[in-house]
C-alpha cells in the first residue's frame, strides 16, 4: 500500500515522458506517438486503480490519507517541502482523468488520423494529462499552481492547435489571457496562505495549511472588512478557480475554445480542465468552511462558501440560457459545460465536497460522451458543425445516435437510470436545504428546465428530421468528393485517400458502419452524405455511455457510497434513507422537470422538425428580441471588448507613448550627452593635450637642438667656457672669502 | 725689483705677445723660443739654478723643436689671404683680459703675501737628487712611466697608417 | 711693490697672453703653443712663491717645477703627435675646421 503512495508521482510523470519523447521525434512517427500517449494513460489508469484500491482499504475513523513529501529548496534554514497526497478525492479524480483520458486519446487516433500534425497532437494531450494529473495529487499548493500553469499552457496550445486559423489563435489567447486573470488571484491566495501559516503543504501531519491548527488560526484572524482570512484566501483561491471552470464573469473564454479539435473540447473543456477548478475548490474546502457555522444538512455556512454558491447559481442559468440559442454543436456543449460548471460550485457551495464532486464525476463521463458524439458527428458530416446544416443523422449514424442519446438524457436529469439524475438531484436537495437563501434552488430548477430543454433541442436538430445540408444524398460523380473543407482545414489528406480508389475510411475493415458502404459507394456524390465512424471512435462512445448509465448508482440517497467514501464513513445500503427529509419529493420534482424540459423540446423541435437549413429557429420568431440577445450571448464578450480590451489596449499605447518618447528619449539624451562628451574629449585629446604635449615636445627639442649649439665642436670654444669658468671661480674665491 | 728682472721680464712677456701675434708659424716658434729662454733667465734670477737650465734643456731644446718640426710637418699650400685669428677671437681676448685683471688686482691687494723678502736659499744638485731618490720618488717613478707612455703614443699617434696594396689587398 | 708681487704680475700677465693666443689662433699648433706658455707662467708662479715663501729650503716648488716642466714636455709631444695626426685627416691644421664633434 505504502509503495503506491511513495510511487504516485509516476502517475503524472508517465504521460510527461510520452510527451517529451514525442516532441522530439521529428519525423511523423503517428504509431510511436499514439502507442507512447495511450500506454502511457493506460499504465497511469492501472496505477490510478492502485491507488483507488488502496484507499479503499483504509479502516479507522476519519478518511484515508496517505501523503509523501521530500525536501526540495532550502530558504536559509528552513527547507520547502513537495510532495503529493493520496486521499479519496486524489483517488477519485485520478481514476476519472485517467479513464476518460485513455478513451479520449483512444478516439483522438481516428479523429485525427487525417490531420498532418498528429503527433504535435499527442504531445500536448500527453503534456495535458500529466499537467492534469499533477494538480490532482499535488500536495503543496506551489506544485498544484505550476501544474494548474501546465495544463493552462497545454489548453492554450490545444486551443490554437489549428493555429493558422486567425479565429483559432485568438480564441487561444483568449482563453489563456481570461484564466490568467484568475490566476492572479490564485497565485495571491497562495501568497497570503504561506505568509498566514508559513506553509504550502495541504496536509503535513497537523501542520499543513488545511489541517486544524492553520485553519483556527486563520479563521480567528480578522482583516479587512471584518472578514476572517480564511475567507479572502479562500475567495482569492476561489478566483482562480472561477477563471478556469468558466464562472461568470470569467466564462467568455469556453465557447471560444471550441475552435480547438473536438477530443480537445471533450478532454479539455468537458472533462478534466474546467473540472480543475471545482477540484480545486473541493480541495481548499476544509480552508473555506473553516470557522463557518453549521446549516442545514450539516453542511458549514461560511461567507466565502455563499459566494462560491451565488457564482455558481448565477452561471449554471445564465449559461443555460444562452445555450438555448446557439446554432453550433458545440457550442450547444460548451454553454451546457459552463452551466455545469456552475451547478458544480454551487454544490459545493451548499452540499458540500462530496455533492459537487459527485456531479464532476459524472458530469466528465456524459459530456465527454456528449463531445465525442459531437465530434463524430462533426466527422461523419465532414466538418460540418452548424445544428441548422444537419439532421436526420440517426439513420445515418445510429450507433453516434444511442450513445449521444443516452449522453443527453444523463445531462439532462432524466430519472433514475441516468448518472446525471442522482447527481443534479443531490445538489438540488442541498441547495433546497441551504440555511442562508432559496433562491439558488429555484435558480437550479431553471436551469435544469434550460438544460432539458435545449438539450432536446440539439438532438431533435441533429439526428431528427431530414439531412438539410445543402448537398443531396444519391448523386453520384465521385470527383466532388473533393469536397472543400468547410471549417477545420484538415481533410486534404481525407480527400487524397477517397482518391486511391480504394474505398475511403478504411474503417470498411472494421464492419461495424452497417450503411456506411452502400452509401458511400452510391454517394460517390458532392461526398456530403453523413457516414459512421470508424470503431476506434465508437467504441470509445459506448464504453462512456455505460459509465454514464452505471456511475449514478453510486451516489444514490439509498446507498450514498460516493458520500461515505470521501467522507470515510460506512454507508450500507438502506432504502429508508430515500423517504426522510423529503428526498422523496425533490425526486418527484425535479422528475416533473425534466419532463417538463424534455416534452417542451421535443414539442418545439421534434413533432415539426425543420425543413431547410436557412429558415429561422421557433423562439427566434416567437421572442425575436430576447432570441437575439441569448443568441449573442448576453453582449458579454462586447462588453468585455468596449471597457477591459479597449482599456487594455489604451495603457498598451501609454506605455508605448511612455518607453518610446520617455524612456527612449532618456536613452537617446544619454546617447547625445555620451556623443558629445566624446566629441569634448576628442576636441581636448587634440587641441589641449596633443597641442600642448606636441609643443612642449617641440619646445624640449628645440631646446635641445639650442643646447646642442653650445657643442659647437671647436676646441676654441670650449677652451673659451673654461677660461669664463676660471675667472668666474676666482671671483668666487675672492669675493666669497672675503666676505 | 732689479732692473735685470724689468728687462727679463719685458724681453719675455714681449716674446710671448709676439708668438701669440705673428702671421709666420715659423717666426712664432721662434718668439716662443725667446720667450721660454727668457722665462729660463727669469728662474736664473730668482736663484733656481736647477730649474733654469732645465727650462733650457726641456722646453727650448725639445719642445721648441717639436713645434718647429710640428710647423714644418704640417705645413701645405695655404692659402695666406686667411686671418690669423679664429671667430669670435674678441670673446677670448675679453676673457683674458678679464683675467689678467682679476689676478692682477688679486696680487696687488691679497693680504696674504708675505712682506719681508727670505735669504737666499742654498739649493745644490746634490739636495734635489736627494730629494728626488726620498721624499718624491713615487712622483719620479710615476714621471718615468708617464714619460715613457707619452713617448710610445706620440710614436702611434704620429705614425703613419700603412697604405693597403690595391691589386693584392697585401699591406704594404 | 714686492719682487714677489712682480714676478706674480709677470706670471699673471704671461698667463693671460698665453690663454689668448690659445682662444684666439687659428692654428692648432699654436693653441697648444699657449697653452706651453700658460704652462710655463704657472711654473714661474712656483718658482716666485718658493723664492719669497717661508721654508726654501724644503724645495717644494722647486720640485713641483721639475716635474710641471717634465709633464709639460710630455704633454707637448703627445700634443704635436696628435696635431700632425689630425693633420693627416682633415688635411688642415685650422681649428675651425675641426668640429666633427659638432653637436
Amino acid at each position: 500500500m505504502i509503495w503506491i503512495v511513495n510511487n504516485l508521482w509516476l502517475i503524472p510523470a508517465l504521460p510527461l515522458g510520452a510527451a517529451g519523447i514525442i516532441a522530439v521525434n521529428k519525423q511523423p512517427q503517428r504509431k510511436l506517438a499514439a502507442t507512447l500517449a495511450i500506454g502511457s494513460m493506460g499504465v497511469a489508469f492501472l496505477l490510478s486503480l492502485c491507488a483507488f484500491s488502496a484507499t479503499l482499504g483504509h479502516t479507522g475513523p476519519g478518511a484515508f490519507r496517505e501523503i509523501f513529501s521530500f525536501h526540495w529548496i532550502q530558504f536559509g534554514g528552513h527547507w520547502m517541502d513537495l510532495g503529493w497526497v493520496l486521499d479519496p478525492l486524489t483517488a477519485v479524480m485520478l481514476m476519472m482523468v485517467t479513464f476518460v483520458g485513455t478513451l479520449i486519446f483512444i478516439f483522438s487516433v481516428g479523429y485525427m488520423a487525417h490531420d498532418e500534425n498528429f503527433m504535435r497532437f499527442f504531445c500536448f494531450l500527453a503534456l495535458f494529462a500529466a499537467g492534469m494529473l499533477g494538480v490532482v495529487i499535488a500536495n503543496n499548493l506551489f506544485l498544484f499552481f505550476v501544474s494548474w500553469e501546465i495544463v493552462g499552457l497545454t489548453s492554450y496550445l490545444l486551443i490554437g492547435f489549428w493555429y493558422h486559423k486567425p479565429s483559432a489563435a485568438a480564441a487561444a489567447k483568449k482563453a489563456f489571457i481570461t484564466t490568467r486573470i484568475g490566476d492572479l488571484g490564485l497565485l495571491l491566495g497562495m501568497v497570503w496562505l504561506y505568509a498566514e501559516t508559513g506553509t504550502l503543504n495541504f496536509y503535513d501531519h497537523g501542520h499543513g495549511c488545511l489541517e486544524g491548527s492553520a485553519l483556527t488560526q486563520m479563521a480567528a484572524h480578522a482583516t479587512l472588512g471584518g472578514l476572517a482570512v480564511s475567507t479572502m484566501i479562500g475567495l482569492l483561491i476561489f478566483l482562480g478557480a472561477v477563471g478556469k471552470s468558466g464562472q461568470v464573469p470569467l466564462h467568455v473564454w469556453l465557447p471560444d475554445a471550441m475552435e480547438g479539435p473536438t477530443p480537445v473540447s471533450a478532454l479539455i473543456h468537458a472533462a478534466t480542465m474546467v473540472a480543475a477548478g471545482v477540484f480545486l475548490v473541493a480541495r481548499v474546502y476544509p480552508l473555506m468552511a473553516a470557522g463557518g457555522i453549521i446549516g442545514g444538512h450539516g453542511v458549514p455556512v461560511t461567507t466565502a462558501l455563499t459566494v462560491v454558491t451565488w457564482v455558481g447559481a448565477i452561471t449554471a442559468i445564465f449559461a443555460a440560457s444562452i445555450a438555448v440559442a446557439q446554432n453550433d454543436i458545440k457550442r450547444i456543449l460548451a454553454y451546457s459545460t459552463v452551466s455545469q460548471l456552475g451547478y458544480m460550485m454551487m454544490g459545493l457551495g451548499v452540499g458540500g465536497v462530496a455533492v459537487g464532486m459527485f456531479h464532476l464525476i459524472t458530469h466528465a463521463f456524459f459530456k465527454a460522451l456528449l463531445f465525442l458524439g459531437s465530434g463524430s458527428v462533426i466527422h461523419g458530416c465532414h466538418e460540418e458543425q452548424d445544428v441548422r446544416n444537419m439532421g436526420g443523422l440517426k439513420k445515418y449514424m445510429p450507433l453516434t445516435f444511442a450513445t449521444y442519446a443516452i449522453g443527453m438524457l444523463a445531462l439532462s436529469g432524466f430519472p433514475l437510470l441516468f448518472s446525471g439524475f442522482w447527481s443534479k438531484d443531490e445538489i438540488l436537495h442541498a441547495a433546497h436545504g441551504w440555511s442562508v437563501s432559496q433562491i439558488p434552488f429555484y435558480l437550479g430548477c431553471t436551469g435544469a428546465l434550460c438544460t432539458a430543454f435545449y438539450m432536446t433541442r440539439q438532438v431533435a436538430l441533429v439526428f431528427f428530421g431530414q439531412y438539410r445540408s445543402a448537398a443531396v444524398p444519391g448523386r453520384s460523380s465521385h470527383d466532388s468528393h473533393r469536397a472543400e473543407v468547410l471549417s477545420q482545414g484538415s481533410s486534404s489528406s481525407h480527400v487524397a485517400a477517397a482518391e486511391d480508389g480504394r474505398t475511403p475510411h478504411s474503417h470498411q475493415a472494421q464492419g461495424l458502419s452497417h450503411g456506411s458502404v452502400s452509401i458511400h459507394a452510391a454517394a460517390a456524390g458532392d461526398g456530403r452524405t453523413p457516414h459512421e465512424s470508424p470503431a476506434v471512435m465508437t467504441v470509445p462512445l459506448v464504453i462512456l455511455a455505460g459509465f454514464a448509465i452505471l456511475l449514478g448508482f453510486i451516489g444514490t440517497p439509498a446507498w450514498p457510497w460516493f458520500d461515505g467514501y470521501l467522507t470515510g464513513e460506512a454507508t450500507p445500503f438502506d432504502l429508508g434513507r430515500l423517504t426522510e427529509g423529503g428526498t422523496l419529493g425533490l425526486m418527484l420534482a425535479s422528475a416533473v422537470i425534466v419532463f417538463t424540459g424534455l416534452g417542451l423540446g421535443w414539442l418545439l423541435y421534434g413533432i415539426r422538425p425543420r425543413q431547410t437549413a436557412e429558415e429561422k429557429d421557433v423562439l427566434e420568431r416567437a421572442q425575436p428580441a430576447i432570441y437575439k440577445v441569448l443568441q449573442n450571448k448576453y453582449y458579454v464578450d462586447e462588453f468585455y471588448e468596449a471597457t477591459v480590451i479597449r482599456f487594455n489596449a489604451f495603457t498598451a499605447q501609454l506605455c508605448d507613448f511612455f518607453d518610446r518618447w520617455i524612456f527612449g528619449g532618456a536613452v537617446l539624451a544619454v546617447t547625445y550627452v555620451t556623443l558629445g562628451l566624446a566629441w569634448l574629449y576628442r576636441l581636448t585629446d587634440e587641441h589641449l593635450v596633443n597641442f600642448g604635449f606636441d609643443t612642449g615636445c617641440e619646445s624640449l627639442r628645440q631646446g635641445g637642438g639650442e643646447l646642442s649649439k653650445l657643442q659647437t665642436g671647436r676646441v676654441q670654444t670650449y677652451l673659451r667656457i673654461i677660461g669664463v669658468a676660471l675667472v668666474a671661480l676666482i671671483l668666487f674665491l675672492i669675493w666669497g672669502r672675503k666676505a | 725689483m732689479s732692473l735685470y728682472f724689468i728687462i727679463t721680464a719685458i724681453v719675455t712677456l714681449l716674446a710671448a705677445a709676439a708668438a701669440m701675434s705673428l702671421r709666420n708659424l715659423v717666426h712664432c716658434a721662434l718668439a716662443v723660443v725667446a720667450a721660454l729662454a727668457g722665462l729660463a733667465a727669469l728662474y736664473l734670477q730668482l736663484d733656481a739654478e736647477f730649474v733654469g737650465f732645465a727650462q733650457i734643456l726641456v722646453y727650448v731644446g725639445a719642445v721648441a723643436i717639436l713645434i718647429v718640426f710640428a710647423i714644418l710637418l704640417t705645413r701645405s699650400g695655404e692659402a695666406p689671404n686667411q686671418s690669423v685669428l679664429a671667430p669670435g677671437w674678441i670673446y677670448g681676448t675679453a676673457i683674458s683680459v678679464l683675467l689678467f685683471t682679476l689676478l692682477g688686482w688679486a696680487v696687488l691687494n691679497s693680504a696674504a703675501l708675505p712682506k719681508e723678502t727670505t735669504a737666499e736659499p742654498a739649493v745644490t744638485v746634490k739636495d734635489i737628487g736627494g730629494l728626488l731618490m726620498t721624499k718624491y720618488v713615487l712622483p719620479l717613478e710615476i714621471i718615468g712611466l708617464l714619460l715613457t707612455a707619452a713617448m710610445i703614443g706620440a710614436v702611434i699617434i704620429a705614425l703613419k697608417e700603412p697604405a693597403k696594396d690595391e691589386t693584392t689587398g697585401r699591406k704594404t | 711693490m714686492t719682487p714677489l708681487q712682480g714676478c706674480l704680475l709677470v706670471s699673471a700677465l704671461l698667463f693671460a697672453i698665453g690663454f689668448a693666443g690659445a682662444v684666439t689662433r687659428r692654428h692648432a699648433i699654436l693653441a697648444l703653443v699657449g697653452i706651453e706658455l700658460m704652462l710655463n707662467a704657472a711654473n714661474l708662479n712656483f718658482i716666485a712663491f718658493w723664492r719669497y715663501g717661508p721654508h726654501p729650503e724644503a724645495l717644494t716648488g722647486l720640485m713641483f717645477v721639475i716635474f710641471s716642466i717634465a709633464i709639460a714636455a710630455a704633454e707637448a709631444a703627445v700634443g704635436l703627435a696628435l696635431v700632425i695626426a689630425i693633420y693627416r685627416h682633415y688635411k688642415t691644421s685650422n681649428l675651425d675646421e675641426v668640429k666633427d664633434l659638432k653637436g
